[in-house]
């Protein structure tokens, strides 16, 4: 009797120890939700849109950070999206055989665990230096293309693998190339997986900033860039170069130079959770 | 059969591309590599591996220069510890929570709080160590500096729990039900079978999403360069300033040094040692659960 | 019988999943617009060698196959596999339609392969041969997941139908189908043959005997019996044919 207590105690101070953990990481997002919104508000304005970087907190803006990631998520997605989602299809769908294809897949999943900033350092020595774009959107862009390649890549071959195979053996079943297969089916019902995982990468990339300042990326910034080969600053890192300095008002404006990141990233990720919902919904899944 | 050799022939030139993109990849894994070595080697050119690998003082930028790594070390290594001590408890009791205890509403609203916590962008984190948790330390310990360890630990173990948590909420899924249902059949409480069935059958899958995560803790870099420090020195007290081979990359990188000076290049040395570090971790985390994965498919 | 009067002929096929003999010399010829039924107990090796009519069995890993299978005067075990799916067409067990548009589904296979025809007219003729086109007629553009399990094992018979093919292959087409749509699938069959050649595989005897003209008995992988389906139910020469039938055994 005396041990059956015991075990039930025991197990009720575990079941607590544990509820109250898990429901501590709300708490933690509350805290830092908080913290956020009560520093952030104040120079959070239409005013701070649309200025440059300023000596004076009042007058300061994220305008040149707020344009410069928009640019270079556009340039990112431009290159590495194409290229990931080919890469999942070869992988998937063609597919290599034996140790070769192996090294390939081990390649992918490392690559993913690799530092950011070693990425900075690879893009700072091959794009910068190497083929001379300098410190521009463009090597920025290469640079973050490296960098989330793996993480599309990884999304999209799960989006694939769900395709159901009674598809792709109706389509071969009617004398269809491999190709025809891909394109006129696989592809089309995975799209909506690919496309979510692909949000979810550029949402990451979005809030990158140790690579991009070691490609040399700079923080303060007081133009638009207009081409690709411009410099450009990003909005995590004007962010920092806030946060950085000694003065409170700085901290402030950091902070709302988190808020509008954040409401970028929250967009994104809602699009990307819309697209998921509707695309199950048609499936009948 | 004109049309027919048409199709081959387009079929032919598609995987001949996809191929090309998928082969960037290994591409990649070069060039990283290379960059690495080149720089490395032009390094250790100039500078002892033994004086670098075991120094104690690390001064590559004023005279009189030292480059022993290892108080940059000690400060990867401190913030891995102090992360791995939150994310780990954390991040296993709650794994366990949703998928022994919670209901199903529970685990459908907490995980998708997790995965906001994951989503969040380090820059946030660092402003938030350095604003919030470091002036709350003080506090509570006023001998701490205003960088420190202690600071970014925290706030890398906030943003590691997440994947400590879905990996080990992975690792239990993969426990076959047969297992559970024998211990709860035989009067088990829930604790038991938690602690005595499902985790030792899942011990080294769990021990891999340790080691990812503090793989991912070591790779850290805008938290703690906002909170922990500038000043490297080898030490193992959180409460000091330190910094972390991350840290101290951007450091030099923010700063003015010219290509190809030694300044330069002991960005490439620290560098390969992080990528070296992170590399054997990962490969090691990866081998466990894809072991593991096989093994389990054929019992189940 | 004449040569001329066999569509495909089957010769000393083995066939093997790594060391595994699913078939074995394997011979039997299949005669034209008729409706040929295999039966046999489960893992005989009916839905192996009706894959290999339409070298479905290629994205099989372990597979591997020997002896000749003759159609249109060459051995389509050495010829390209696509052309041969364009004229040997294939009815899966469960229904599979393309996530996409009725319409959509029909015209996709005559699509790819460049098939010169009205498509419009296309579809109306597949569906009605398929006895689909009345139920669908109005709602062509809508979704083939919308339409009940029949309905969309009668699609794919239409779909499969588009690409006018010389012989139709079904495996088990009605054995995830509710009785009523069984009893539409079968009368669709008698009247197909007329048309194609029709070769199906089934669990269930009742079938072979409603549908078939003539029905082959596998047992173990290899071919027991082959006759017309009057004399394999009633007078079967073999004693294991015989067994089965009785339901003595399978």
């Amino acid at each position: 009797m005396n041990k059956i207590k015991r075990r039930k105690r025991t197990e009720k101070i575990f079941l607590w120890a544990s509820r109250l953990l898990s429901w501590s990481t709300i708490l933690i997002l509350v805290v830092l939700m908080a913290h956020i919104l009560i520093e952030g508000t104040h120079y959070l304005s239409a005013g701070f849109l649309n200025n440059f970087p300023s000596r004076f907190a009042a007058k300061a803006g994220m305008k040149a950070g707020i344009w410069g990631s928009f640019w270079l998520m556009v340039m990112t997605t431009l290159i590495s999206v194409p290229v990931g989602i080919a890469s999942a299809l070869f992988l998937e769908e063609y597919g290599i055989k034996g140790k070769i294809g192996k090294i390939i897949e081990v390649n992918v999943s490392n690559l993913a665990g690799v530092p950011s900033i070693v990425y900075g350092l690879l893009g700072l020595t091959v794009f910068v230096r190497y083929a001379d774009f300098d410190r521009s959107l463009l090597s920025g862009a290469l640079t973050l293309s490296l960098l989330i390649l793996p993480v599309i890549i990884v999304a999209s071959r799960e989006a694939i693998k769900a395709v159901p195979n009674t598809i792709r053996y109706a389509a071969y079943a009617l004398g269809a190339h491999k190709h025809q297969v891909i394109f006129g089916h696989v592809l089309p019902v995975a799209l909506a997986g690919i496309l979510t995982g692909v949000i979810l990468a550029l949402s990451r990339a979005i809030g990158e900033t140790a690579p991009l300042i070691i490609i040399g990326a700079l923080a303060y910034v007081s133009f638009t860039p207009e081409s690709p080969m411009d410099e450009f600053s990003v909005m995590p890192i004007q962010i920092y170069n806030w946060a950085g300095r000694p003065k409170a008002e700085f901290h402030q404006l950091a902070a709302s130079g988190i808020i509008v990141l954040l409401c970028l990233m929250l967009t994104m990720n809602l699009i990307a959770v819309i697209i998921r919902h509707k695309s199950s919904k048609r499936m009948n899944l | 059969m004109n049309r027919n050799l048409q199709t081959k022939c387009i079929g032919f030139g598609i995987k001949f591309l996809l191929g090309a993109c998928a082969s960037f990849t290994v591409a990649t894994t070069i060039g990283i590599v290379v960059v690495l070595f080149s720089e490395t080697s032009e390094f250790f050119s100039q500078v002892p591996l033994f004086d670098f690998l075991f120094g104690l003082s690390w001064e590559p930028l004023l005279e009189p220069k030292s480059f022993g790594v290892l108080p940059l070390v000690s400060g990867t290594l401190l913030i891995m510890l102090g992360s791995g001590l939150i994310a780990i408890p954390i991040g296993l009791l709650t794994a366990v929570y949703l998928s022994e205890y919670a209901k199903h509403r529970t685990r459908a609203f907490i995980k998708p709080i997790l995965e906001i916590l994951a989503g969040i962008p380090t820059i946030v984190y660092g402003y938030f160590a350095l604003t919030f948790i470091t002036p709350m330390l003080k506090q509570i310990i006023p001998s701490i500096d205003v960088f420190n360890a202690l600071s970014g630990a925290i706030v890398v173990g906030i943003m590691i729990l997440p994947m400590v948590s879905s990996l080990c909420d992975d690792a239990f899924s993969g426990v076959p039900k047969s297992l559970k249902m024998g211990g709860y059949a035989l009067g088990a409480t829930s604790f038991e079978v938690i602690c005595q069935i499902i985790m030792p059958a899942s011990a080294s899958r769990i021990l891999a999403a340790f080691i990812l995560a503090l793989s991912r803790a070591i790779g850290e870099t805008m938290a703690v360069t906002l909170a922990a420090g500038a000043t490297p020195h080898f030490t193992l007290n959180p409460l000091e300033s330190i910094q972390t081979m991350t840290a101290y990359i951007v450091q030099v990188s923010l700063g003015d040094t010219p290509a190809g000076g030694i300044e330069y290049l002991t960005c490439f040395a620290v560098a390969s040692l992080l990528f070296f570090i992170t590399l054997v971790m990962n490969i090691l985390g990866q081998r466990i659960i894809h072991g593991i994965g096989k093994k389990g498919g054929q019992n189940s | 019988m004449n040569s001329q009067d066999y569509v495909m002929t089957i010769k000393d096929v083995n066939i093997f999943y790594g060391e595994f003999n699913a078939v074995k010399n394997m011979s039997m010829n299949i005669e034209k617009n008729k409706v040929l039924a295999i039966i046999g107990p489960s893992g005989c090796g009916k839905s192996t060698l009706l894959r290999c009519l339409n070298r479905m069995n290629d994205f099989v890993p372990s597979f591997s196959i020997k002896g000749k299978i003759e159609y249109n005067g060459k051995n389509i075990l050495k010829s390209d596999p696509m052309e041969l799916r364009t004229k040997v067409g294939m009815v899966f067990q469960k229904p599979n339609p393309f996530p996409k548009s009725i319409y959509d589904n029909i015209t996709w296979g005559p699509k790819i392969h460049g098939h010169d025809v009205n498509l419009d007219q296309l579809v109306e003729d597949s569906l009605k041969k398929a006895a689909l086109w009345e139920e669908v007629k109005d709602r062509l553009k809508s979704s083939a997941l919308d339409l009940s399990g029949g309905q969309q094992q009668r699609l794919c018979i239409a779909r499969t139908i588009a690409m006018k093919p010389d012989i139709i292959l079904m495996d088990e087409p009605c054995s995830a189908l509710d009785p009523k749509s069984t009893i539409r699938i079968e009368d669709l069959i008698s009247e197909l043959k007329n048309e194609y050649t029709i070769i199906i595989v089934t669990h269930n005897m009742q079938q072979a005997a409603r549908v078939s003209d003539k029905t082959a008995f596998f047992y173990e992988g290899e071919l027991i019996e082959i006759d017309s389906t009057d004399k394999i139910f009633t007078k079967p020469k073999e004693k294991r044919t015989e067994d089965y039938i009785t339901g003595r055994f399978g």
